[in-house]
């Protein structure tokens, strides 16, 4: 027993230094992985009102852009409605039946008040929590496609892993085909991302849409995720295809976080599949 | 300004600067200076060490908590404050007994300099590596850490050819 004193007070400063080094470590592995409760985030309630205080002050810095974007996306929206009521107005009248309605998704309005995007592993900070109705596993999108999913919420802020983050993975398809693959980022240029497992057959050309594919119960079908800009025709065995995003994730400002009312009934039947 | 209270704020003024400041650089996309770590440069050398490495952890950690890295930022900036006292003893020659009269700024500029690149050099290494936290982009992470130091030991010397003028 003396010996272990003895040894501990001679070794302390060592001792010491490692027990910080194993703690800083543990810490970093916790925190990439998506299921396990983080300590250290943005989040907390000081660290993210310090950040909600920067935001109302560059806020007004972006305001310019942030009207076009929202400019851009009224446009699309106007226009969406525009078709839909020629389909009405063919069929002479309008049938509102309460039974066949229902909601799939409802959408919330966030500001970033934290952006990352030059590390290989970022997450954003949202001003929104789970007093907004805000949970784990949440579709982020803004106007010109997606932006993430809702990793760690406390009662006022909400964390989001980035799509650019090297865990990230989502399901996207080759617009109007059934094509699938699967979204990751190799964590060099954030204007960039890759889509992998994309069959050989799906007719890719340059220049192509890819949007969300639905086979997940976060995001909806058909969200933008930006052009196919490079297709390796080698013989890789991931198939890797290089897409530039529509989202400009360096300059982000209102967000929808987008909630999925049926996520917990797919859960619930993929999850007998697998037994 | 007596001493502690010196310390304090540049604690607290180093934070600020880089989370609110520094973190917002991003030049050329991904280059930032990581110019906490002059921390470790200014605490002055005691007998107790162990101070040194708790007040660099915390730094760490401060800033982990406001760049969302986990604890990589607490990693790195521990482990140089661990290694400060092996190059003081290797460039500067000063045993124990010198600790209470040393002072960064008046030694002679070619020690300082190996002192402070050796160190700002191995602090980015660490920080790049477990920030990528793979081996599958390691030329990034090797010109990551060639142009952040190369930007952190700029400001650094300005910084001090800038406020030690005065004296």
């Amino acid at each position: 027993m003396q010996q272990l004193i003895f040894f501990i007070q001679r070794f302390k400063y060592f001792l010491f230094f490692i027990l910080l080094e194993c703690l800083a470590f543990g810490l970093t592995i916790t925190n990439l992985s998506f299921h396990k409760s983080k300590f250290v985030n943005s989040t907390n309630s000081l660290v993210a009102g310090l950040y909600s205080q920067k935001s109302k002050i560059t806020a007004y810095f972006r305001l310019k852009s942030e009207i076009e974007i929202l400019v851009a996306e009224n446009v699309r929206l106007k226009n969406l409605l525009e078709k839909r009521n020629l389909a009405v107005i063919i069929k002479d009248s309008t049938v509102v039946d309460t039974v066949k309605y229902f909601q799939k998704y409802t959408f919330t309005a966030g500001k970033v008040i934290n952006n990352n995007f030059d590390k290989e592993f970022n997450f954003l900070t949202l001003d929104i929590g789970k007093n907004q109705g805000i949970d784990k596993e949440m579709a982020v999108v803004n106007s010109n496609g997606i932006v993430g999913i809702i990793d760690y919420t406390n009662n006022k802020y909400a964390r989001v892993q980035s799509i650019l983050n090297r865990n990230s993975r989502i399901n996207a398809r080759l617009r109007n085909t059934n094509y699938f693959g699967s979204l990751d980022w190799d964590g060099s240029d954030y204007k960039t991302v890759q889509l992998l497992d994309i069959p050989r057959q799906a007719p890719l050309r340059i220049g192509d849409t890819i949007e969300t594919g639905g086979k997940s119960a976060i995001f909806p079908e058909g969200i933008f995720i930006g052009r196919v800009s490079k297709i390796n025709r080698g013989n890789s065995a991931d198939n890797r295809v290089t897409i530039t995003l529509f989202n400009d994730m360096s300059n982000l400002g209102v967000v929808y976080v987008i909630k999925n009312f049926e996520r917990d009934e797919i859960r619930k039947l993929e999850n007998l599949e697998n037994e | 300004m007596n001493k502690p209270f010196r310390l304090f704020f540049l604690f607290f003024f180093l934070l600020f600067l880089q989370v609110f400041v520094l973190n917002n650089i991003l030049l050329f996309g991904s280059i930032n200076p990581y110019l906490y770590i002059i921390f470790v440069f200014l605490y002055p050398l005691k007998e107790n060490k162990i101070q040194l490495l708790f007040f660099s952890f915390l730094l760490g950690l401060l800033i982990d908590f406001f760049s969302d890295t986990g604890g990589v930022h607490a990693f790195a900036i521990t482990f140089i404050a661990y290694l400060r006292l092996f190059f003081v003893k290797v460039y500067f020659r000063k045993l124990a007994l010198d600790y209470p009269f040393f002072k960064l700024q008046s030694e002679s500029f070619g020690k300082r300099f190996n002192y402070v690149v050796s160190l700002t050099v191995i602090h980015h290494l660490l920080f790049f590596l477990l920030i990528n936290f793979s081996f599958y982009n390691l030329f990034n992470v090797l010109t990551n850490t060639f142009f952040s130091s190369i930007f952190t030991l700029v400001l650094y010397f300005i910084g001090t050819t800038i406020f030690t003028e005065n004296e």
